[in-house]
Parts: C-alpha cells; sequence; structure tokens
C-alpha cells in the first residue's frame, strides 16, 4: 500500500518541461533586468570617468556653480562658469512647466472624468501621437514658426529665447505628462466616484474633493518626469532658446542650457582636454539632477504617504 | 397622487412607484413595479441576486443618469415630487442616502468622509461640521471606538467599522430616506446586529429601504416587504405575513423558507 503511493508520488514529482521553461524565462529576465542596470551604471561611470581628470585638476567649485563665465576656448583665460547654464536650464524648465502643468492636467481630466466613447478613445491616440513628435520637429518649428511669432506678437528683436523655448518645451512635455496623469486618475477606482455622486456631489466636486487627492502622487510624478523630460531635453532647446550665455533678466531673454552646451561643443574638443573634461562634468550634473527627479517620481508613485 | 395611499397626516409616502420598469441598453430588467414606501418604515427589499434590487435603488435616487444605457419608464415620487422632472438631480440626492454592499469608504480620514457630503453643500464652520461628525458618528455606533482616531484613514478601519462610516456618511445630509443594500455582506455577525439596531432607532426619524439577502434579516427590521424575482415585483405585502405562511405567491413562501429551486 504505502509503497505503491510512493511510487505515484515519486512519478508525480518530477521536473516536466514547463518547469524547466519556468526556469529558463526567470533566468532570461534576470539577465534583461540586470543588463538594463549595468548599463546605466556603465553610463555613469563612463561619464564619470571623463569628467574626473577635470573634476581634479582645473574644476573650481566656487568657479563652476558661481561664475557666469563660460570661456571654455580662451586662448589665456579659460574659465568654466556653469551658473548661466543651469540657470539658462532652469528658467526654460521653469517656463515649460507653466505652459505644460495646466495644460496636461486639464487634458487628463477631460480625458480621463469627461470625455466618454469615441471622443475619449481619439483623444487618448491624438495625445499619443503628440508624443511622438520628435525633438527637432519641435525645434524646427520653434526655429521658424515661433520666433516669428514672438517678434511679431511682443515687438522684439530676436524670438528664440526663454519663452520660446519654454513654450516649445512645454508642448513636448505635455503630451507624456498627460498620459501618465491620465493613468493616474484612471487608477482610482469607480465606486469612489460612485459614492461621492451618491451623496450629490456634482462632477466637479467629485473631482477635485475625490479623485485629484486620491490621485494626487500619480499627478506628482507625472509633473516630476516632466520636469526631467525638460532638464534632459538637447535639440529643441539648442533651436529655440537663442544659444546665448545669460542670465535672463526677461523671457525674451536668448539663454544657453547645459544639454545644448554639451551637444554643441563636444564635438570640437580634444579628448582628454580641460574642456573635454568640463563638458563631461556638466553631464555629470546633468545625470545627477535628472537621476534625482526621476527618483523622486518613482518614490512618490510608490507613495510615502505617511499621512 | 392616489388617495389610498395617504396617511391620516395627509403627507404623501415617501416613495410612490408607479409602473416602473428598469431597462439597461434596452433589456428590461425591472418590470412595472407598483408599490410605495411609507414616511417612517422600514422596507425591506427581498429576491435572488439579478432580479433588479440594486438597479431600483439606483432609480430612486436616480443614479440612471450617470450609468451608460440605464434607462427607466413608469414614475417615481418623492414625498409627491415627480423625480423625472426634477431639475436639480444632486439635491434630490441629498435628500436619499445610499450605503453600498461592499463599504465605500472615500479615500479620506474618518471625519473628512462624514464632513464630505455637508461640505459640498456649502457647510464651512469648523464647529458646525464638528457637531454634524459627531452626531452621525454617534447615530452610526460608531462615535465611541473613532474618537480618538478621526483624522486616520478611514481605509484603515476595519471592515464593520468602515460599513458604519459609511452609514455615518449617509446620514450627514439627514436624509428623508436612508436605502441599504446587502449592508451586510462584508460585516461580520456583531456589527451586523449593531447596525440593525441602529436601523431601529432611526425608523423613528427617516423612512428607510433595506435590500437584503438575508431574508431573516427582513423578517427581524421590515415592517413591510417587497418580494424581487427576474425583473418581477412578486409581492409586497405586511413582513409578518410573509414569514408566516399568508403570503400571496408561493413563490414567496418558497424563498423565504429557503426551498428555492
Ligand atoms: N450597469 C449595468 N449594465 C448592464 N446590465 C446591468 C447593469 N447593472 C445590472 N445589470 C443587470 O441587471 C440585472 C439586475 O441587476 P441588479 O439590479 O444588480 O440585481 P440585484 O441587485 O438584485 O442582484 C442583472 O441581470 C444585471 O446583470
Ligand atoms: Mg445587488
Amino acid at each position: 500500500m504505502n509503497s505503491k503511493h510512493s511510487k505515484d508520488l515519486a512519478r508525480l514529482d518530477r521536473r516536466d518541461l514547463s518547469w524547466y521553461m519556468d526556469r529558463l524565462v526567470q533566468a532570461v529576465m534576470f539577465v534583461g533586468g540586470i543588463s538594463a542596470i549595468i548599463f546605466i551604471v556603465g553610463i555613469f561611470v563612463f561619464i564619470s570617468k571623463e569628467g574626473f581628470s577635470f573634476l581634479f585638476d582645473g574644476f573650481s567649485f566656487t568657479e563652476f556653480f558661481g561664475s557666469i563665465n563660460w570661456r571654455p576656448t580662451s586662448e589665456n583665460n579659460k574659465t568654466f562658469g556653469a551658473l548661466a547654464l543651469i540657470v539658462g536650464t532652469a528658467s526654460i524648465t521653469g517656463m515649460a512647466m507653466l505652459i505644460a502643468i495646466p495644460f496636461s492636467l486639464g487634458a487628463a481630466i477631460y480625458i480621463g472624468e469627461f470625455a466618454t466613447g469615441k471622443t475619449r478613445e481619439s483623444l487618448k491616440v491624438l495625445v499619443e501621437l503628440l508624443a511622438a513628435i520628435p525633438s527637432v520637429v519641435w525645434g524646427f518649428i520653434g526655429l521658424t514658426i515661433m520666433n516669428g511669432v514672438i517678434i511679431q506678437l511682443f515687438n522684439v528683436p530676436v524670438g528664440l529665447n526663454v519663452l520660446n523655448a519654454g513654450v516649445i518645451l512645454g508642448l513636448m512635455a505635455a503630451p507624456i505628462m498627460t498620459t501618465i496623469a491620465e493613468d493616474a486618475l484612471k487608477a482610482v477606482p469607480d465606486k469612489y466616484r460612485e459614492a461621492a455622486e451618491a451623496m450629490g456631489a456634482t462632477k466637479w466636486q467629485v473631482i477635485r474633493q475625490v479623485v485629484l487627492p486620491a490621485a494626487k502622487n500619480g499627478l506628482v510624478s507625472a509633473v516630476l518626469l516632466g520636469i526631467g523630460r525638460g532638464f534632459g531635453e538637447t535639440m529643441a532647446v539648442l533651436m529655440a532658446s537663442g544659444h546665448s550665455i545669460n542670465i535672463p533678466g526677461s523671457v525674451f531673454d536668448s539663454v544657453r542650457a547645459l544639454t545644448a552646451t554639451i551637444a554643441a561643443e563636444l564635438g570640437e574638443t580634444a579628448v582628454g582636454s580641460d574642456h573635454y573634461g568640463a563638458l563631461f562634468t556638466l553631464g555629470i550634473f546633468l545625470f545627477l539632477i535628472t537621476f534625482l527627479i526621476n527618483l523622486t517620481a518613482d518614490l512618490v508613485v510608490r507613495g510615502i504617504k505617511r499621512s | 397622487m392616489k388617495e389610498t395611499n395617504q396617511k391620516a397626516s395627509g403627507a404623501p409616502p415617501v416613495l410612490e412607484i408607479n409602473d416602473l420598469s428598469i431597462a439597461y441598453s434596452g433589456k428590461t430588467i425591472l418590470r412595472n413595479a407598483t408599490f410605495d414606501v411609507q414616511n417612517n418604515e422600514i422596507f425591506g427589499i427581498i429576491g435572488p441576486s439579478g432580479s433588479g434590487k440594486t438597479s431600483f435603488l439606483k432609480a430612486v435616487n436616480r443614479m440612471d443618469q450617470l450609468t451608460p444605457g440605464m434607462t427607466t419608464t413608469g414614475s417615481i415620487h418623492f414625498h409627491g415630487y415627480d423625480t423625472a422632472t426634477w431639475r436639480n438631480l444632486y439635491s434630490l440626492r441629498k435628500r436619499i442616502g445610499v450605503v453600498f454592499p461592499l463599504p465605500t469608504g472615500l479615500p479620506l480620514s474618518v471625519y473628512e468622509n462624514v464632513a464630505f457630503a455637508p461640505r459640498i453643500s456649502g457647510v464651512r464652520q469648523k464647529v458646525e461640521l464638528d457637531q454634524i461628525v459627531e452626531k452621525c458618528l454617534r447615530r452610526a455606533a460608531l462615535w465611541d471606538e473613532v474618537k480618538d482616531r478621526l483624522t486616520s484613514l478611514g481605509s484603515l478601519l476595519s471592515g464593520g467599522q468602515q460599513q458604519r462610516l459609511t452609514i455615518a456618511r449617509a446620514l450627514s445630509q439627514d436624509p428623508d430616506l436612508l436605502m441599504l443594500d446587502e449592508f451586510s455582506i462584508a460585516v461580520d455577525p456583531v456589527t451586523t446586529m449593531r447596525i440593525e439596531d441602529v436601523l431601529k432607532q432611526l425608523k423613528s426619524e427617516i423612512s428607510i429601504i433595506l435590500v437584503t439577502n438575508l431574508v431573516q434579516q427582513a423578517e427581524r427590521l421590515a415592517d413591510r416587504t417587497a418580494f424581487f424575482l427576474n425583473g418581477e415585483v412578486v409581492e409586497v405585502g405586511q413582513t409578518e405575513d410573509m414569514f408566516n405562511g399568508r403570503a400571496k405567491d408561493v413563490r414567496t413562501t418558497d424563498y423565504v423558507e429557503g426551498r428555492f429551486g
């Protein structure tokens, strides 16, 4: 009796094809996941390595963050002040968020809460389409159309400035922010809406008092990812910002962004030179900032809601 | 308004349902319902799942407006007013409290859950809100358990507490009619008993519709009971009669005695 049972069990207890399949898939996934991490760490190590020679030699903290003079190629007085570039990037991003936050949150609320059926589906497709426009195309729009519009509208000599780059960047970031924000709204269970509606709350009261607070984390992370995008964007900013070193006094001043500086100058430097190292130091700085922003966004999404 | 339905006082019943039919995308799921719900009574609705009980409640507070595909014909009079001609449905819903089968605490604090409805009706004074919150939590037999944790999230309460929180919330606008939809589905027997006591007390102040999947609950609480079956209102009668073999329809007797195929 007993031996018969154990024979049956022994027959059951075999590693069959699906067992091995499972192991294989696990292994493949592991390699995929790990290599993504390795790549990111590798990129950081590479950027750091290229920047180190400069960081430990020509780098001065006060000059880098305190001076607006970025003169990497000057014959007798090289200075590497990144302040104007940092301010340039920050002002463009700030301008962009001024535009993108209301637009994207408004669009997300409309798509997620008000639109139904066909309207909703077509709007979602449209937003995704907008997100797919290459940044060089946006830059081109800034360089040609926006430039003229700003000159005409505000009667200023140049239209390539904080306003232009900010608007372009805002329009670029809005679709992806809309998508993320709408996902956050969709994640709020319908039972909350129903419960509030049953108490006689109007649509807007339901959105403002129930849906938005419940989706708060997702919405904040949508904004943060938009900001991250703003800091990292290069091509459109290079084309629309005017690319001149400046602490802007108004939105009509041209500025230069960190990313645009790297893109424009890296091709003309000698590998290993101070200039080369300084550009990579800008890269490290950018990497750290975007990393921090994304990390914050991620933590917010996971909800450090210690309320 | 029908003469026969009026109470001695002359006030119309809280609800007069006349030839009400409900359909989803053209498919009728409740046919020709006609009955009244009197003031200050507990009106039980029993019937197997899918018989149209929840849909009936939705029609009463005009949630059909918010449910795609849901249509109604016939009429529902609330205190003598035809709800079909009601121009501000938000104000109608404020007169009718609803408790859903599963506790649906809003993602807010205990306090804010109860203060939600008064707030959206424009109550701003902290003192007044405090009073409403305490009164409703007391009426729902929850105050003593949560008075020290009013600021913690409503969703952190136990299932039974959350269900009483929903009742407190439903009472926060001083409704004339409270509708409960299978409130005890996710609640332990002790809490169920406590809520039943609460309902018995509330009856003196408001009218209650109690949809329940437990026929004994209707027997314990309801003054009159309606039996819904597959979209038909089989009968409406005194609860005592239904549960003592004096039902008019044999299907009702079969159902309340648990002999249902
Ligand atoms: N939103 C809806 N759309 C389509 N059909 C529905 C919807 N809600 C309920 N129904 C259908 O209506 C019938 C009655 O449902 P319901 O009122 O929930 O019954 P009960 O509450 O008695 O279980 C069921 O057949 C159900 O499938
Ligand atoms: Mg139901």
